[in-house]
């Protein structure tokens, strides 16, 4: 037998938990719908004028957004840590950083771009015109991978937290805080006919970064709650 | 060989003495400093032509502002020096930190939103700084809470050194964020809450203002600390000795 | 398979769980067909004892040594040479058997449905292969767990109470396939109440006191 190389055992933890979702596929859906209902609450909230409601329209489809993954991710390494299997894989020779990578790479093609693809849909019902889908939707990718990134670093710190996941989005959501700021901002500009350019560019930035430092935050972090 | 006076220092018995010697001394000059520089900001420094005597709650304001900054990274730093080394006083500083910088925090949005009033009639403003503030405020108070949510010390403090470690990196983010959205609105003003034209006779009383602000952080925290050593040491040998 | 050059050596580690100085000063030393049982009354310390000597829990003191270096530092390679069967079993209710053993044990050896299928088959669940892991009773999962240990392909293997759930049947497995581990150059350590092994030749004991 020859020892697995890193990539494989990456894939084979992607696979895994996107099999497992798939098993429970109603829990898949369950952010998608909270999106929706979400968004659903600010016209009903404010006023069922489009005109006004695409004045925030970004902003809401991106809060709803944050929040929608959020919710999905308090139990992102919870059930792997009861059961031991993250114990294994803290043992298992292979670099910790690229096993949890692949775990927040399956929650984000299974919650984020889930949320990403119906924001079209979501956002016309807050008033957004067509010409703004793109950078909405390029937006979101971005955001919601980073969130992605940032929430697997809080979901590792409060595995086996009481109330773990209002405490995780009170250490997330101050973080996110600046792609909330740069993404919403990018679909205003977009519909005021201004280039996005640098907003984008700007999440792109965050977005890389988070990629690279924060496995090694999870790790520290998952090394750190599975010692008992 | 020539860090033996680190590790001493390091060494619970010896901080909680250390500290316990130094503490006053930061106290009362911290004291005095904080009298002369409210003393000068108020009556002595001269009105602003611009905003007149209301400004002079900058000399609060801004002092407060710098400091849940520098206390900020001040925790990330211990707290970045217990997880690496494994050093379990630098944890305890962190520990100290965090209520000492919420608190000026605190003080830097309320002594803003007091600022505000009297100029723009409302007591919030999206300002830059106030923003940023508040966000720190945030990240102090999820700090706190992570800290008090695990029963298990060593746990508490590792994960929050973590947390404290990736804040540190998003405090310059956060604030260019923060100050390019403000700026989207107003391109000319930057903050709203900004100093006025300095002058000399300004910048003096600010400085002995931050100067007691930083003696103020050095007697609390060693307050703090000597607590936190009594806390995380209290079945030790050598407490029972000195009691 | 052999094991060439293992061994292994835990020099003064010292613990803490919270407040309790729970290991003090504890010593002792594996060599290549050995088989180290410990034992001790309940809460004396060696599951915490056996977590430090994988990596999971820090010692406040003390040296780990494999193949005659320090760990530190080396975590990663000291982890590829050893397999930890702990209290809890590392399966996935909702994956079969083989699923199971695909994606965890997948991740340190490339694996052959026909390894798989062979290891399945030594722990005497061969049949059970594609049912659910939730479908299997407490004594097939604890015997699953086993057939991961061995598809790790590990020179050092640290059971926490190997024997839990299981029945003689497979009491009599277990000491079957750590005899025949230590015989091909393999260490092990083992933290057990009962009688396991307790008249081999390859045994050792250690004993935590209070």
């Amino acid at each position: 037998m020859t020892r697995t190389p890193t990539t494989e055992a990456a894939r084979l933890v992607f696979v895994r938990d996107v099999t497992l979702a798939w098993r429970r596929w109603d829990e898949v859906a369950q952010p998608l719908i909270f999106y929706v209902v979400v968004t659903t609450m600010f016209p009903l909230a404010t006023t069922p004028d489009l005109s006004a409601l695409r004045q925030i329209g970004g902003g809401v489809v991106w809060v709803a957004a944050l929040l929608s993954s959020l919710l999905a991710l308090e139990a992102l390494f919870r059930a792997d840590v009861e059961d031991g299997t993250m114990e294994q894989w803290v043992l298992s020779g292979q670099p910790l950083g690229w096993i949890l990578l692949a775990k927040v790479a399956a929650h984000w093609v299974l919650t984020g771009l889930p949320l990403v693809i119906m924001s079209p849909i979501v956002g016309t019902g807050l008033g957004l015109p067509v010409s703004v889908w793109g950078v909405l939707m390029l937006s979101l990718l971005l955001g919601t991978g980073t969130l992605s990134v940032l929430g697997g670093i809080g979901a590792a710190l409060t595995v086996g937290v009481r109330r773990g996941s209002v405490l995780l989005s009170l250490l997330v959501l101050p973080l996110a805080m600046p792609m909330l700021i740069f993404g919403s901002r990018a679909v205003s500009m977009q519909m005021d006919g201004d280039s996005p350019a640098g907003p984008l560019q700007l999440l792109a930035a965050i977005f890389f970064m988070a990629l690279s430092l924060g496995p090694i935050a999870m790790s520290a972090a998952i090394r750190i709650s599975v010692e008992n | 060989m020539k860090w033996t006076w680190f590790h001493k220092l390091a060494s619970p018995p010896h901080a909680y003495r250390i500290l316990g010697r130094i503490a006053p001394w930061f106290g009362w000059a911290a004291l005095a400093l904080i009298l002369v520089a409210t003393w000068w900001g108020l009556v002595k420094a001269p009105a602003d032509y611009q905003q007149g005597d209301g400004f002079r709650i900058l000399y609060v304001h801004a002092p407060s502002a710098w400091m849940s900054m520098f206390t900020y990274v001040v925790m990330a730093v211990a707290a970045g020096v217990g997880l690496v080394w494994r050093i379990k006083l630098a944890h305890g500083a962190a520990a100290a930190c965090a209520p000492i910088g919420a608190s000026f925090t605190f003080l830097a949005l309320a002594t803003g939103s007091i600022w505000g009033k009297p100029m723009w009639g409302t007591w919030w403003v999206w300002d830059a700084r106030l923003t940023s503030e508040l966000l720190l405020l945030f990240l102090y108070l999820g700090y706190m809470a992570l800290r008090a949510s695990f029963d298990d010390p060593q746990r508490a403090d590792r994960a929050s050194a973590v947390l404290a470690l990736v804040g540190v990196i998003n405090v310059p983010i956060i604030h260019y964020s923060v100050e390019w959205w403000t700026t989207l609105h107003q391109p000319a003003s930057v903050t709203k809450l900004d100093k006025p034209s300095i002058q000399l006779a300004m910048l003096i009383p600010l400085f002995i203002m931050i100067t007691g602000f930083q003696l103020y952080f050095g007697w609390a925290i060693s307050r703090r600390l000597r607590g936190e050593i009594l806390r995380r040491e209290r079945n030790a040998k050598w407490l029972e000795e000195a009691a | 398979m052999t094991f060439d050059g293992a061994s292994f050596e835990a020099r003064e580690i010292n613990a803490w769980r919270g407040d309790r100085h729970i290991l003090r000063d504890v010593s002792f030393s594996v060599s290549p067909g050995e088989f180290l049982k410990i034992t001790g009354p309940n809460g004396v310390g060696k599951t915490t004892l056996l977590r430090v000597v994988c990596g999971l829990l820090p010692a406040e003191t003390g040296e780990l040594h494999w193949r005659g270096k320090s760990i530190r530092g080396g975590r990663d390679e000291f982890n590829a040479e050893l397999g930890y069967l702990g209290h809890l079993n590392s399966l996935k209710a909702d994956l079969t058997a083989r699923e199971n053993l695909k994606f965890l044990a997948g991740l340190r050896q490339s694996l052959t449905a026909a390894a798989i299928d062979a290891t399945l088959d030594r722990v005497g669940i061969l049949s059970r292969g594609d049912l659910p892991a939730r479908s299997l009773s407490a004594g097939q999962k604890r015997r699953l767990a086993l057939a991961r240990l061995l598809l790790a392909d590990a020179a050092l293997w640290i059971l926490d109470e190997p024997v839990t759930n299981l029945d003689t049947a497979g009491i009599q497995l277990v000491e079957t396939l750590i005899v025949d581990h230590v015989r091909q150059g393999g260490l092990a350590i083992a933290a057990a109440h009962q009688r396991l092994l307790d008249d081999a030749p390859c045994l050792r004991r250690l004993e935590l006191e209070p």
